[in-house]
């Protein structure tokens, strides 16, 4: 219990970015036209590929002789940046087709 | 500001102004690259600029991931192995970029999953190594790892799982004990967490292992009974998913930009998933639990004892050049025939003729929802065509030609009057009531859920068989002689 308790004193902003963010995200999107659905889910899809930077952290601070991080560690990168440039460029690839007939 | 760090640097020596320096850049490109997803995600909701919220998000991702490389340190160190994360990140994006520009539309959704899929293992695999490098960690530290790694790894082979089905190289499978079997799995899997964290020497170092496989094999039998129809609401579940493993990572290196975007697709993907349930009248809970797939009873007696009428092409053109309002219904077949640029030239010829032409657009047809818009908008079909199915559903009593191009599960009657139906509940576009309805079918086969269709047997309907580009493209010949 004390365990939690520290961890929940230690991260308390934390706790408040995840909070405010949760209601920011749901704010944000409620009021989206069903026409935008697929690209609104790929382009959130290309934001969660964020986590590339824990990838980045990670390998970045490998130690040399640690083969299993290293080598995971750039899987991870690898896997990571799969999600961001695919992830924008297929959302892109949709919206292109929006705007051509403007 | 310039002052403040003179200060410093006087104070405190050379070294640590660069390091003061650097991590002021570090957490202002984070800032930034944070203010980018949630504007970004906002503009993305608005069709004007939707694009360019997409162009800004990816901006903001390239400034963070940069910033990373270039400034962000731990215990007074840089980041190291510069050359092996550059050359990680060059496979990534060829790799990334070539499948993106080569799917075509149709494969869309399956890629989708599949990207998010790349992100949860990413995830999962940071967790793996934290673990390895602290596996004594506080119970506050093993609670995040581990949170990442069940999170990430359920994403990573439930959307591997629905990227297989989506491209037909996985089949249905679905069972009552299957379902049992997951619960009792997704409890085990709790129950080993909150043992693994509240007293680390239970397991030993192993539980990653565990923890790891029984996350591998609930991702697959979550996804694995979950059918047709509901594929969408699962990727946009499975999406938010990985959004809540990239959150966690955050946690674990104190990033805000990571707990910030991860956070929002987290959120803003749960309540995506909730509106698509809603678009389909279902809750959440029913979607997972009760799965859909096998073919309702009381569909069998239907294609028995009826018969379906069929239409010749040169009657449906003459139908429709002298109709005063025609609706079309896109559905699936649409996307898989490609037969969405002939649809459009329909319209024209059509609307040449003085023929008012809409689009009734499902908010799920197709794999996905949106699926239709992007297709139709591929194929310069301006926006105030495509009519939404409340709205469609309003016009169609004064509509003559309904024509269904490739839809089923979204113009079944059985969602209307049916309870016993799989889908009964569902909002669908009612072209029974409009005066006549045409189907354009590539065979009497069931659609994607499985489910007969006694639309098919209706007073009001005629069967139109054929290829839907090939039928389409001489119904346009057709049209341009009558």
């Amino acid at each position: 219990m004390d365990a939690l308790a520290n961890f929940f004193i230690e991260n308390q902003d934390m706790i408040y970015i995840v909070i405010l963010s949760i209601f920011l995200g749901i704010e944000v999107i409620s009021h989206v036209p069903a026409i935008l659905h697929t690209p609104l889910m790929s382009g959130a899809n290309a934001i969660h590929g964020v986590v590339i930077i824990g990838a980045i952290i990670v390998m970045g601070h490998a130690k040399s002789d640690d083969y299993l991080a290293l080598s995971l560690g750039f899987i991870a990168v690898v896997l990571g940046t799969l999600n961001v440039v695919g992830g924008f460029v297929v959302t892109n690839r949709m919206l292109e087709m929006f705007k051509k007939k403007k | 500001m310039r002052i403040w760090i003179k200060n410093q640097s006087f104070s405190l020596g050379f070294s640590h102004q660069t390091s003061v320096m650097s991590s002021f850049l570090l957490q202002l490109s984070y800032l930034i690259g944070s203010i980018t997803f949630v504007v970004g995600l906002k503009k993305l909701s608005h069709p004007e600029t939707a694009r360019q919220g997409n162009l800004l998000a990816a901006a903001g991702m390239g400034l963070t991931i940069l910033a990373t490389v270039l400034f962000h340190e731990h215990n007074g160190e840089r980041i190291g192995n510069i050359g092996l994360i550059l050359v990680a990140m060059a496979i990534g994006t060829a790799i990334g970029w070539t499948m993106a520009m080569k799917v075509k539309m149709t494969g869309m959704p399956q890629m989708v999953s599949f990207f998010n899929g790349m992100g949860g293992a990413c995830a999962g695999i940071i967790s793996i190594v934290e673990y390895h490098s602290h596996p004594d960690g506080a119970s506050g530290y093993l609670l995040v790892v581990f949170l990442g790694l069940i999170i990430g790894s359920i994403s990573f082979s439930g959307s591997m799982i629905a990227y297989g089905k989506l491209d037909e190289k996985i089949k249905d499978f679905s069972a009552k004990w299957l379902t049992v079997l997951n619960l009792v799995m997704l409890f085990v899997i709790l129950g080993i967490l909150v043992t693994a964290v509240v007293s680390p020497l239970t397991f030993g170092p192993s539980v990653l292992w565990i923890l790891l496989s029984l996350s591998l094999i609930y991702g697959v039998f979550f996804v694995m009974p979950i059918g047709g129809a509901d594929m969408p609401v699962v990727i946009s579940l499975l999406n938010s998913l990985t959004g809540m493993a990239a959150a966690f990572g955050g946690f674990l290196y104190d990033n805000q930009v990571m707990l910030t975007g991860g956070i929002l697709v987290g959120s803003a993907g749960t309540i995506l998933t909730v509106l698509m349930c809603k678009a389909m009248n279902r809750s959440l809970l029913n979607v997972i639990i009760g799965s859909f797939g096998g073919s309702g009873a009381s569909g069998a007696k239907a294609a028995g004892d009826q018969t379906v009428k069929e239409i010749s092409l040169t009657d449906t053109a003459i139908l429709c050049s002298y109709a005063s309002k025609v609706c079309i219904v896109p559905g699936y077949g649409l996307a898989v025939a490609q037969a969405q640029h002939i649809c459009h030239d329909l319209e024209k010829q059509l609307e040449a003729k003085g023929v008012e032409v809409y689009y009734a657009i499902h908010p799920v047809a197709g794999r996905m929802p949106g699926h239709m818009n992007v297709l139709l908008a591929e194929a310069d079909v301006p926006y105030p065509k495509l009519v939404e199915m409340e709205d469609a559903n309003g016009m169609m009593s004064s509509t003559d030609v309904v024509i269904v191009v490739g839809a089923n599960d979204v113009v079944n009657p059985s969602a209307e009057d049916d309870p016993g139906s799989p889908i009964y509940g569902m909002p669908v576009i009612k072209v029974w009531d409009a005066k006549n309805v045409i189907v354009m079918k590539r065979s009497m086969r069931s659609g994607y859920a499985g489910i007969e269709n006694p639309l098919f047997f209706h007073a009001k309907t005629k069967m139109l068989f054929g290829d839907a580009k090939d039928t389409l493209q001489k119904l346009v010949g057709e049209v341009k002689m009558t």
